[in-house]
């Protein structure tokens, strides 16, 4: 199935009417959803869509180059600490300080590329962790940035219009997110695409066909970068409030985990895994409210843990996830669909 | 005031010099980056103050109790998940390794919350020793420094002179002809975590009595661990050591002259730079890959 039959077919930017057809109605349920959805609902729409923002960058790094990174947290800091303190700082409107925020994190994410050219595998991992944590250690320590007490965010207004509702930020969020989606599948169609998936696969043979190493690790880096700076300085809204706890460590391995569990190399998989993982995270925070579940949670917590730490729960899940995926489904989210699929297109074989 | 700077460099950097073992004793044997390590230890450090606070022993048990534990934490992890992953990739491991640092520290701070908790220890921080004028050295200290130098040399000896040593080394060379040879390659792997587990959690010992003991306590001495072991080479054991050694100094001499503030940049620096100049580290043999 799926058999390209001429170049043509292979850079087509949607395969099949089906394709078309369940996009747009996609489209039409994003377009429809604050007209019903509960302000709550909303927001967490939102938070997803930042974290679907973030995964499709990653995922361009991880997935499709196979360059390791632990410190997007890193770059989302930056994308949220730029926009913000343009805006109240210098008093730039929004849209211009959103698209610095994420130019001065694809300016990180090229510098952070220089050593990513000569290491590979866990000496990278080691490299972008180092970054993760510097980066928030040192936003922490300049009064100009808050320091340790955060910043504010100021009051939304985009084109003369002011935004103050979840319904309001999400009609800015989501079509950025729709739009940065469709960009990034333009991008690994087209021919610097092909080379990141060269380079992921092999980077000697992919110079030995004249794949420009240098450029295009750089390329991706920044690219994933900006993705994710972008997406930080739309956090700072939704959030309102930001400081460098906000960035920890855990928001990195949970950033690689949502590119991870949803599938490698797959923008499908990066939207699944980054909708999962927001959506877990949600809903893990308030787990005693389930019914049944919660209550036993509570009397083992109190019987053999704390019931004040009962929310870091969710680390444990997210962490049997992970460990889960890769023993047992490395192909993640995307693998379990693209098998489901075939089932039913085989089917009775 | 540079003397002074030298000695707590060296006694830092001694925590420092056991996690980058800790670690490399992992990578050279399985070629796993662990990220787990650091909540290994931490794990082991909370059973240490769980035995002496709650259940009130003497550090003359607490201690073994606690060692036997990160043993036990070690062979368990790398039995029940490490070796379950079928033909991984680096990633792969390197995404098991950051599940379970995820476990760890979530059962961590489940059980015990995240306040700060002050860990006992037997040696003080406040006794000190003049030993130059104008330049002291605490208690804890030189118990710290004594420790480290102690256990370099056991598993120095351990690698040479015992049989099971030998067998480590020899699984590090190749699996496939280690096996051939009659080892278990499987069992060594499970004693080297192991053995991994026990030398990070003396660190997080270490590292809690001079601190506080919480579940975020290992973060910073593990990215430590990973810039000094990658200043040693990644897969040489005295080269760990002294790469823990030679950041603690750094990064001492650089809070004490340029900035406090900075200080925790001069690790990522340290990793970024050696790997741009010299990416198999200071004391390793460079390595070319086969295609």
């Amino acid at each position: 199935m799926d058999m390209k039959r001429d170049y043509y077919e292979d850079i087509r930017l949607l395969d099949s009417g089906a394709q078309v057809f369940w996009l747009i109605a996609l489209l039409a349920a994003l377009a429809a959803l604050p007209f019903f959805a509960s302000s709550y609902l909303i927001y967490t729409v939102n938070l997803m869509a930042i974290n679907v923002i973030v995964a499709l960058g990653l995922n361009l790094l991880v997935g499709y180059t196979g360059q390791i990174s632990l410190g997007h947290a890193g770059f989302f800091a930056i994308g949220s600490y730029i926009t913000l303190v343009l805006m109240t700082k210098l008093g730039l409107p929004f849209p211009v300080a959103l698209v610095a925020g994420g130019l001065v994190s694809a300016v990180f994410g090229f510098i952070l590329g220089l050593p990513a050219l000569r290491l590979e595998g866990p000496y990278l991992a080691i490299a972008t962790l180092g970054f993760g944590l510097t980066i928030t250690q040192i936003l922490g320590r300049i009064e100009y940035f808050g320091g340790h007490m955060g910043l504010q965010a100021p009051p939304l207004s985009v084109f003369g219009i002011g935004i103050a509702s979840d319904a309001g930020r999400y009609a800015l969020i989501m079509p950025l997110c729709v739009i940065m989606a469709w960009g990034l599948r333009n991008l690994v169609k087209s021919k610097v695409g092909r080379a990141f998936v060269a380079i992921r696969d092999s980077d000697i043979a992919a110079q030995c066909i004249g794949v420009n190493l240098t450029y295009y690790k750089t390329l991706a880096f920044a690219v994933s970068a900006f993705y994710t700076g972008i997406a930080g300085g739309l956090m700072a809204f939704v959030l309102g409030f930001i400081n460098p706890h906000t960035f920890n460590i855990m928001i990195s391995i949970l950033f690689l985990a949502m590119v991870v569990v949803g599938g490698l190399g797959s923008i499908l998989g990066s939207i699944m895994g980054a909708v999962l993982i927001s959506w877990l995270q949600i809903e893990l925070s308030r787990i005693t409210e389930l019914p049944l579940l919660g209550p036993a949670l509570e009397q083992i917590s109190q019987s053999v843990f704390t019931i004040s730490g009962l929310p870091n729960i969710q680390y444990v899940v997210f962490g049997l996830i992970m460990v889960g995926i890769i023993l047992f489904e490395p192909l993640g989210l995307y693998g379990i669909w693209i098998r489901t699929k075939l089932y039913w297109r085989t089917w009775p074989f | 005031m540079f003397g002074q700077l030298i000695i707590s460099g060296i006694s830092i950097g001694a925590t420092y010099a056991l996690m980058a073992l800790a670690m490399v004793i992992i990578y050279k044997t399985s070629e796993v980056l662990n990220f787990a390590q650091g909540d290994m230890a931490m794990l082991s450090a909370f059973v240490a103050y769980f035995i002496l606070e709650d259940k009130g022993l003497g550090f003359a048990l607490a201690f073994p109790l606690a060692m036997a534990f990160a043993f036990a934490l070690g062979a368990v992890l790398e039995f029940g998940f490490l070796r379950r992953a079928k033909e991984p990739t680096v990633l792969g491991l390197i995404i098991i390794t950051l599940g379970l640092q995820m476990i760890l520290y979530g059962l961590a701070s489940w059980r015990w919350g995240s306040d700060q908790k002050n860990f006992p220890f037997p040696v003080s921080d406040f006794e000190v020793h003049q030993i130059l004028p104008d330049v002291v050295i605490s208690n804890l200290n030189l118990v710290t420094l004594g420790w480290a130098l102690l256990l370099m040399l056991l598993l120095f000896a351990f690698f040479r002179y015992t049989k099971v040593g030998v067998a480590m080394k020899a699984t590090q060379q190749n699996h496939t002809v280690a096996r051939i040879m009659g080892i278990r390659v499987n069992r060594i792997l499970m004693l080297t975590w192991g053995i991994s587990s026990m030398v990070g959690a003396s660190a997080a010992f270490l590292i809690a009595s001079t601190d506080t003991l919480d579940p975020n306590l290992m973060w910073n001495p593990q990215l430590k661990g990973f810039s000094a072991a990658v200043l040693g080479g990644m897969t040489s054991l005295p080269g760990a050591v002294a790469g823990g050694f030679i950041l603690g100094v750094l990064e001492n001499l650089f809070g004490g002259y340029v900035s406090v503030e900075f200080k925790s940049v001069v690790a990522f620096a340290v990793i970024v730079l050696i790997l741009c100049v010299r990416p198999s580290g200071l004391f390793a043999r460079h390595y070319v890959r086969k295609v």
